[in-house]
This record gives structure tokens, sequence and C-alpha cells, in this order.
């Protein structure tokens, strides 16, 4: 059976969980959820029943907000329950910490951060991009169970299922091990925008804006009106004008959005790792010869502050 | 206390690659220290100055060229290296229990391992071998501090950031934003020149085959709009809703 493991925020799945509901039904049937948290995760095991045949709620306070031991042996406890082939997660931040722990724990392989994944024959097939995502490897995993973490948005969300499914909630008991590690006070980035791996539209600048209040006026004024995520380069994050987690890039997120402006991007390799999934892609820079063009399909050589207002006005009028 | 820091021996960004039958083929000279693991190198470096750590251990798994990337963190601080030698490609599964090995044959109290491999594209290995120690880990952290066995640190998570600590032992994994590495001086390279550095050879088994290899280049419209802001942002609207039907 395939297990997928269930990311949720404010009682609600989050988006990849769709994604791991479609990537399991194309590996077979007998698809199980598991779900963790106390009692505010009980309406996220109740959403995804409309998704799978089977859904387990791991019913305990201890997993809200968890450290990676912890969900590593909840998850695994689950997987060894109920005799789990595959394990399915989804490789945001804490997804590719777990992986690789509960793939050992359960004497499994990892298929990292994979693009798509499937069954040839009885063994577990995937693709992968490798060396900063400018080579794509097709790999097989040698020893079940199989734990993959599964690329942000490289699955569609899936659609419910047309009978729905059981809920069952269990315990899980944590050993000393578990509880070494003591995380402690979140701070959330949200600030009311859409997280940057969920985004349909995603507005990214570098240092080509000259200084943060530009980069505040034009990039984050552009994703505003367009409910896009805000990105930004190394140079600008290095240079303090955004923070770390709207870098895009080898260091920081990788995102594959329907729509990427790279507005006064120059477009380093570093950089293009983490964005060149991107369906469409427009550039905008001032030096024609940036290597950025050339992974865009619409470019335009120019000075951004000067295009962008333009850009904002034709876009505000079409009809 | 000790520290061992693992450290890469990855092609460098602009290292030409070649698809080679299953494999990719890369320049033998195009290879460096990955840069992720420089963070990790400059943290353990620091708390030895800071009279926190009694020595800085560098560890790499590989092949026999890793010895450059192993002669950096030298340069840049680290005490010793110790080099597990293998021509396989081995996967970050594969490699954890030989490092987890090696990290209690040297008795470290605090693992550094790098974010991401830079040619696996791996944020795995930390993770992996912090489960075959038995030991918690922190990752993608941003601060770290040590008040006597005590780990304070502050790493990313999907929505932001949060507070971690824990005891020692611990592995951490490193990235941008942990500190600024220091370059290595002339004089510190060749002093790293006559540090002791030691190879085993490793004999382990990949649990991860590569059955195929590929450079993609994804096809690109590759227009280019000319004429003043005004005329070219019109354009560009309508091509988005039009043409591209992303609007």
């Amino acid at each position: 059976m395939i297990l997928i493991a269930i990311d949720h925020a404010h009682g609600a799945p989050r988006r990849g969980a769709f994604e791991l509901v479609s990537a399991a039904r194309g590996l077979g049937s007998d698809v199980a959820a598991v779900v963790l948290g106390g009692p505010e995760a009980a309406p996220v095991a109740a959403a995804l029943a409309a998704f799978v045949p089977s859904v387990v709620h791991v019913d305990d306070a201890a997993l809200d907000h968890p450290s990676h031991e912890r969900r590593t042996t909840a998850l695994a406890s689950v997987a060894g329950e109920l005799g789990a082939e595959v394990v399915l997660l989804v490789a945001g931040r804490g997804g590719q910490a777990v992986a690789p722990r509960l793939a050992l724990r359960l004497g499994g392989t990892l298929l990292e951060d994979v693009a798509a994944v499937r069954r040839d024959g009885t063994a577990v097939v995937a693709e992968r991009l490798a060396y900063l995502s400018r080579a794509s490897l097709t790999v097989r995993a040698t020893a079940a169970p199989v734990v993959v973490s599964v690329k942000p948005g490289a699955y569609p969300a899936a659609a419910p299922a047309d009978a729905p499914g059981s809920v069952a909630s269990r315990s899980v008991a944590f050993t000393a091990a578990d509880d070494a590690a003591r995380p402690g006070e979140r701070r959330s980035v949200a600030r009311g925008r859409v997280a940057l791996e969920e985004a349909d539209v995603v507005v990214c600048g570098g240092r080509g804006l000259g200084d943060a209040a530009s980069f505040e006026r034009l990039v984050v004024g552009l994703a505003d009106e367009l409910g896009a995520g805000v990105a930004s380069t190394r140079a600008v994050v290095d240079a303090g004008w955004r923070p770390y987690d709207e870098q895009v890039g080898q260091t920081g997120k990788s995102v594959a959005p329907k729509l990427y402006f790279a507005l006064g991007v120059s477009g380093a390799v570093q950089h293009l790792s983490g964005m060149n999934r991107s369906g469409t892609v427009v550039a905008v820079n001032k030096d024609g010869d940036a290597p950025i063009f050339k992974a865009s399909d619409y470019g335009i050589v120019g000075d951004v502050r000067e295009v962008l207002p333009a850009l904002r006005a034709a876009l505000a009028g079409l009809d | 206390m000790i520290i061992a820091t693992y450290v890469k021996h990855v092609p460098d960004a602009e290292a030409r690659l070649a698809a080679d039958g299953g494999r990719i083929a890369v320049d033998d000279h195009a290879y460096a220290l990955d840069g992720m693991d420089e963070y990790g190198v400059e943290a353990a470096v620091r708390l030895k100055e800071a009279g926190l750590a009694d020595e800085v251990v560098a560890l790499a798994i590989g092949p026999a060229r890793s010895e450059a990337a192993l002669r950096t963190a030298l340069a840049l601080g680290a005490d010793r290296a110790v080099l597990l030698e293998t021509d396989d490609d081995l996967d970050p599964l594969a490699q954890a229990g030989p490092l987890a090995e090696a990290t209690r044959a040297c008795g470290a109290e605090l693992l550094l391992v790098g974010g991401k491999q830079a040619d696996w594209d791996s944020a795995a290995l930390g993770p992996a071998v912090a489960e075959a120690l038995g030991w918690p880990v922190c990752d993608w952290t941003t601060e770290l501090r040590l008040e006597g066995r005590e780990v304070a640190a502050v790493h990313d998570v999907d929505d932001g950031s949060e507070a971690w600590s824990a005891s020692l032992p611990v592995v951490v994994t490193t990235q941008q934003g942990l500190n600024e590495p220091r370059y290595p001086t002339l004089p510190n390279i060749m002093k790293a020149k006559r540090k002791p550095l030691e190879r085993r050879p490793l004999t382990a088994t990949a649990r991860v085959v590569t059955l195929a290899a590929a450079l993609p280049s994804r096809a690109r419209r590759g227009v280019r709009l000319e004429g003043d802001a005004a005329t070219v942002a019109s354009e560009l609207a309508r091509r988005l809703r039009d043409e591209a039907k992303v609007l």
C-alpha cells in the first residue's frame, strides 16, 4: 500500500497534500493518508477522507509542530503497522528532513525531491534533478520500503474520490531520543501573502532594482496587485533588502509557478536552478546579454524601474 | 569538545556537464569545496576560536580528488582531516552509516553538514547521518550558539523560522546566513599542506541506482520585446493574456 504524509496548517491540509494524492494514485489504488497532530488536526483527517480510502490520525498534541524526530517516529510507526511499500512526503523543508530519517528507520530507500514517480514492475522509479537542477536523472530504489519526497508543484492537486474513505485514530509511543530536540517559538513569514511554493505567479526582484525601497515599491507592489508571491535573488538577500525566506535558487527555495517575473535579475545558474521549472518566464534587465534572457519566454531590455510602472499600468488596463 | 565538519568536493556552478551514457560527466578540474559546507567549516572554526571547542575535524566521502576540499577546510582552520575514499557514486543514505562511524571515531559531539549538496541536489545527508547516530538534527540553520553543552539555534521551517534547542550531541545542517565564511589566506593554504590528512578506504553499497541521465533544456519562446516602456509593457501584457494564456 501507498502511504502519504499530510502537511497541514490552520486546520486544513496544505496544497501539497492533494498533490501527493495524485502521485499516490499513479502508484496504486490502496492509498492511506496519515495526519499528525492533536484535536486541531481532526478536520484535516476528515477532509482527506474525501480523497483516499483510509486516513490514520495520530491524535497527539505532542505532534503539533513536532521535532523531526517525533515526526519520524510517528510516521515509522504507522508505515510499519500498515505495511507501507511506498511512503510519500512533500519535499518542503520539513519533509526533506524527515524523509531520510524515515527511510533509514524503515530499512528502506530514499528517492528525494522527485518530479515524477512510477512503478516499473515491482521497482519504484523516479525522475529527479541534480547538479543545481542542470541534469535530470532517472533513479531506481534498490530496497523497500521506498520513501519518496515529491517536489512541490510536480503533480496537480487531485479531485475527490468517488466514495469517501474512513478515518481511524491511533496513538504512538515516543522514546527519549525523540524528545532530545526542543523546537521553540515559530516566526511565521506569511504576512498575509500567498506562500512562495504555492503561488501561481511569482514576482522576483534582483539587484537591478537599485535599493530596498524600489524593491518594496515596484516588486512587492506588482506582486500585491497580481496576488503573487514575492521572491528575491541571493544578491538582494545578501544586501539585506529582503529576508532569507524569499530567496529563490540553489540556497533558497525552488518554485514552479505558472508565471515567473524576473525583474532586474541577471540569471546566475544558482538562481536558475530554483526557478527553471516555471511555466512562462518574463525577464526585464538592462543588460541584453544577461543569462536570464536565455531562460525566458519574454524578454525586455531596459531599466526595470522604468519598465515596471508601465507594465503595472498595462496589466491594470487589460480587460 | 570535538567538532566534525563534513565537506564535499562538488562541481562548481559553472562546470561543463555532459550526459555520458547513464551518468553525468564533469570536467575533473571544475570541482571545489561545496559552498554550503563552507558555512559549517566557518561555524566550527569560530566555536574553536571562542574557546568552546578543542578540535575541528574535517570529514569527506568521495574519490581521491576530494583531498582538495579537505585541504581547503584545513586552510580555513580545521585541525585535521579524514577522507573515506571511494570511487562509487553513493546516495546520501549509503553515506550515512560510514559518516556516522567516522564521526564517532573522532569523538565529535557536534557534526556540521551543508544543508544541500550541489552534486545530487540533496538535503538528505544531515538528517540521514543524524538518524544513523541517533542524534537530533537541526536543519537549515541560520543561527547557532553553544553554551556549555546546550545548543541554541534558529532554523528555517516551511512557513518561516523556528527556535531550536538540544543538548549535545547534535547534527546541524548549515546554509547561507549562518555566518560569512572567511577566505583561505596564502600562509594558511601553505600551513594546510602540513596538517594531518588520513585516508581510509570505504566500501559501501549504493541504495539508489541511476538508470539514465540527461541534460534537459526547456524550450522557451525567447521573444525579445523592443520599444519604449509603454509600448513593450502593453505588448507584454497582451501576449501574457493571449499567447501564453497565463493572465
